[in-house]
């Protein structure tokens, strides 16, 4: 070869476009740094020490393996998790399918029933329960009063897991491509062999998935344990008495490094899998339309109709638990559970902070995730920063939401830290749950990304165009749709969690899932239920109007997608 | 002859792959090269690296005089149309060739003006409020080009712009592309893959392939002399007999023996391959005295349309093709089977080294 290669790489100058974007990415990896990692760490950290932050080396892991109680409750999550991940998956799989692979009358319907438990806290099927099968309950002799333990867990699980493992398998089951059943039907299979052979290996990722999220999720939930668990302990449980009953902050942090390795395993087998997938739908494809089919439809129908009601019979007893004077000796309905004000001493308070902290978190947070997002995705260069970034928005996935409070406690409360001004205001909790639900505003923003023409940027770069301006002309406007979606599951979640912002609300702001908990431990069952049913109203409307908005405004605003 | 844009020892690697080894190039102003190869060839990057989206590994590049090796593309002259075109969705036609133009401190009536004259010169006078999802591939086509001449760019850049178009729309796109550059004068890249669409519209064309620049030349001198067995087989068709060099004019191959140009820096017994295009196979009117006569048998023949490209066997596994005119066929009686007295002009064979 003629031309002696430079040893190093050209470097290019920078435009200024170039400098803010790298300037925006530093950021928002401080960002996220200061929001995650480094609460991470402390919570880590916290696990070496002693009650009064001297270096103990494994002596609390010790403790924590030599005390019964505790491995106990480590076995028992380990054991409920599998149990509704063997159930759920099951049941979501035949669901998904009757939604997307038959012709079921009023399919949206049972489509949005599926989605119901979504916009309920974790609490509200552990409340349904009590008073279904409790010490009181209608059917307290099928349960024999034994609704409290593990099978209350179970059955509250199901109800709360399901709308998650659904919404995967139905995104798995309708990427099919009918010319693979058109083979198959031509090479004469039979109905048996074409579902075990290219429906069930279609399906194949989506099942790990669902799985997956599901011992995730059971594994890492509080509300249900805490209303329904009784005696039984699991891990979640613990880390709440650890930390609030017996302000045993390092054994908290034990059990709470303990809670994140089945979470970040999960996290880390579901990566490797997802890795493996190549796109089943080329361009080329050809949509699977079911075909009717009298036995199977009628058959899928009956399967969903039982599934359906049983999710409509739990939120009703939660609904008509809210309304009953006195369970169960007056049945007479009223609304004076509703006047929050006589149950807590934040009363409706509560109601309206977590109004304020869901719309906090979704405007700061999709605003941060959406800018973010193209931020990791469209600098040029810079590739470290932009790799850390990634990570980083990846971790939150992995992080149980209590795990994560955990780590806040310790990161924003240590007397030197000077953000410790946050501590106990609204603001921490926005933030907070920001982070704790990062990476799925993360992802969706990235595929809205990646879906547009990757050369807007050049284009924009030749006529001389800054970036920003593009960002806000082009860019953004076109994933509007992606953005609402994320401004949507934002306030949703924000509205129902309780995990990480149970150690972190103070009495001005306590939000109204942790005083419903608050308020079903002092015993008013039914004003717990009322607060419970009033997240799931606020939340459900908001996506209501999402979906009326999306038929009727967005389709005006967005004149230039049609031809 | 100026050099508009001077690329000088360009290098372009990915980790271990090296995409462009050492490109030397020059432009001229108000030119139209087309950088043409296969996939993979390196002409996308090639282009790229001039916009300085790609930015190379090492080399230089100068336009009009200024190195703009290190620039960001921001900072360089050029316009730029991608075959997706790249149109902003939500923007009107209108917007769109507007979009340029607005940041450049120009009246609404001025911006107006201008976009009314670009869209009346790419054949778009009434488009200006329509959305790019109404208007068909070809038009989509045409505002992409508005759009990227609109602030009247010194170098415009066309990476594949015609091959998303269906076959029609993309001849009658060739036509008015090249007559509006040569209206506007601006010089003018175009990478392609298609040899005709190479053929028609380049003042010059660069065969690349494998990263390297296999051959610069007018479309004339790429097709009547290839300087490489690649380009020779790139573009139009050739046939490939393999043979031995006899100094000072001679291609043995096999039993026969062809008589050709004088070849420089053959040694004599080197192995090389001996070239003709279908169309340059004598087979009627042969004069007594016709350098390189061959008898052959019509092996294989197949009907193109306007004429049939025939494999002709020459004994001694020796094959090649040849083009007949369908007069032709029905002067001679051409059928398979047929034998035939065919000539092959030493002026137009070319040979290359294997």
């Amino acid at each position: 070869m003629t031309a002696a290669a430079p040893a190093r790489p050209m470097r290019i100058g920078l435009s200024r476009d170039d400098l803010a974007m790298r300037a925006g990415l530093v950021l928002l990896a401080l960002w996220l740094i200061l929001t995650l990692a480094l609460p991470l760490w402390s919570l880590l950290a916290k696990g070496f020490q002693d009650r009064d932050g001297n270096f103990v080396g494994l002596a609390n892991y010790i403790t924590y393996f030599s005390t019964p109680a505790l491995v106990q409750s480590a076995l028992n999550s380990l054991k409920v998790s599998l149990i509704c991940t063997v159930i759920v998956v099951p049941i979501a799989f035949t669901y998904a399918y009757a939604l997307t692979r038959a012709v079921l009358p009023a399919r949206w319907l049972f489509q949005g029933i599926a989605l119901i438990p979504i916009f309920a806290p974790s609490l509200l099927p552990g409340l349904a329960l009590v008073y279904l099968f409790g010490n009181q309950g209608f059917f307290k002799k099928l349960f024999g009063g034994e609704i409290y333990g593990m099978d209350g867990i179970i059955v509250a699980q199901v109800f709360y897991c399901l709308p998650h493992a659904t919404m995967i398998l139905v995104t798995a089951l309708r990427t099919a491509d009918a010319r693979l059943y058109e083979a198959a039907d031509a090479l004469g299979a039979t109905r048996l062999r074409v579902f075990l052979t290219v429906t069930l290996p279609g399906a194949k990722y989506g099942l790990i998935s669902a799985a997956l999220v599901v011992f995730t999720l059971v594994i890492t939930d509080f509300g249900i344990a805490k209303v329904i668990g009784g005696n039984f302990n699991v891990l979640a449980t613990d880390v709440y008495k650890q930390v609030i009953g017996q302000q045993n902050f390092s054994m908290g942090a034990v059990v709470g490094m303990v809670l994140l390795a089945p979470a970040a395993l999960a996290f880390v087998v579901d990566y490797l899998v997802q890795r493996k997938q190549v796109a089943l739908l080329t361009a080329r494809a050809v949509p699977l339309v079911p075909h009717p089919s009298r036995g199977r439809d009628l058959a899928l129908l009956a399967f969903c109709g039982t599934v359906a009601f049983a999710i409509l019979a739990i939120l009703g007893m939660a609904v008509w638990g809210s309304l009953i004077k006195y369970w169960p000796y007056n049945l007479s309905l009223t609304l004076s559970h509703y006047n929050l004000a006589a149950a807590d001493a934040s009363g409706w308070g509560a109601y309206f902070n977590s109004i304020e902290m869901a719309l906090g978190a979704a405007i700061v947070g999709t605003a941060v995730m959406f800018v973010g997002a193209w931020l990791a995705e469209k600098t040029r260069g810079f590739g470290a920063m932009r790799g850390l970034v990634q990570f980083l928005t990846f971790l939150p996935m992995a992080v149980p939401g209590l795990v994560l409070g955990l780590g806040y406690i310790f990161f924003f409360n240590a007397p030197g830290n000077p953000l410790n001004v946050l501590y106990g205001t609204m603001s921490i909790l926005v933030i907070n749950t920001v982070a704790h639900f990062y990476t799925v505003g993360h992802l969706t923003s990235t595929t809205a990304l990646k879906q547009i023409d990757p050369e807007f940027e050049s284009v924009s770069a030749s006529l001389k165009v800054p970036v920003w301006r593009t960002f806000g002309r082009v860019t953004a406007p076109i994933c509007l749709p992606a953005i609402v979606d994320i401004a949507i599951y934002m306030f949703v979640n924000a509205m129902t969690t309780v995990s990480a912002v149970i150690f972190l609300y103070s009495p001005e702001t306590k939000l109204a899932s942790v005083a419903a908990v608050n308020i079903e431990e002092s015993g008013a069952t039914a004003t717990a239920a009322a607060l419970c049913v009033l997240i799931v109203l606020t939340s459900a409307t908001v996506k209501a109007a999402h979906l009326l908005a999306d038929r009727y405004l967005f389709d005006r605003l967005q004149a230039w997608r049609r031809r | 002859m100026a050099g508009y844009l001077e690329i000088r020892g360009l290098v372009k690697r990915f980790g271990e792959f090296t995409a462009l080894h050492d490109i030397d190039l020059d432009i001229a102003e108000g030119e139209f090269v087309c950088f043409l190869g296969p996939s993979g060839c390196g002409k996308t990057t090639l282009l790229r690296a001039i916009a300085g989206l790609d930015p190379q590994t090492g080399g230089t590049i100068r336009q009009r005089g200024l190195d703009v090796s290190s620039l960001p593309p921001a900072k360089r002259d050029f316009g730029i149309v991608f075959q997706s075109y790249a149109l902003f969705p939500n923007l009107t036609v209108h917007d769109n060739v507007a979009y340029g133009l607005v940041s450049r401190r120009k009246t609404r009536a001025e911006i107006g003006r201008r976009v009314e004259e670009l869209l009346a010169l790419v054949g778009l006078p009434d488009s200006g409020r329509k959305y790019p999802a109404q208007l068909s591939g070809g038009q989509q086509q045409r505002v992409a080009l508005a759009r990227a001449i609109a602030t009247a760019p010194g170098l415009l850049l066309l990476d594949e712009p015609l091959s998303a178009l269906d076959a029609r729309v993309r001849v009658r796109l060739r036509h008015e592309i090249k007559a509006l550059q040569r209206r506007l004068g601006v010089t003018t890249i175009m990478v392609t893959h298609d040899q005709e669409e190479a053929l028609t519209m380049a003042d010059r064309i660069v065969v690349m392939n494998h990263g390297v620049i296999e051959q610069v030349g007018t479309p004339q001198e790429i097709y009547r002399r290839p300087a490489t067995a690649f380009v020779a087989d790139f573009i139009g068709a050739m046939s490939f007999l393999s043979g031995t060099f006899e100094a000072p004019a001679r291609v043995r191959v096999g039993a026969l023996a062809f008589g050709v140009p004088p070849q420089d820096g053959l040694a004599a017994g080197a192995a090389v391959q001996l070239c003709i295009r279908p169309e340059d196979v004598q087979v009627r009117n042969l004069p007594a005295d016709a350098a390189n006569r061959v008898a052959v048998s019509v092996a294989e023949l197949d009907f193109v349309g306007s004429f049939c490209r025939a494999t002709l066997d020459a004994g001694a596994g020796v094959t090649l093709t040849a083009d007949f005119s369908s007069n032709l066929m029905r002067d001679l009686g051409v059928e398979l089977g047929r034998r035939l007295e065919i000539a092959l002009p030493p002026d137009r064979l070319r040979v290359f080294a294997a």
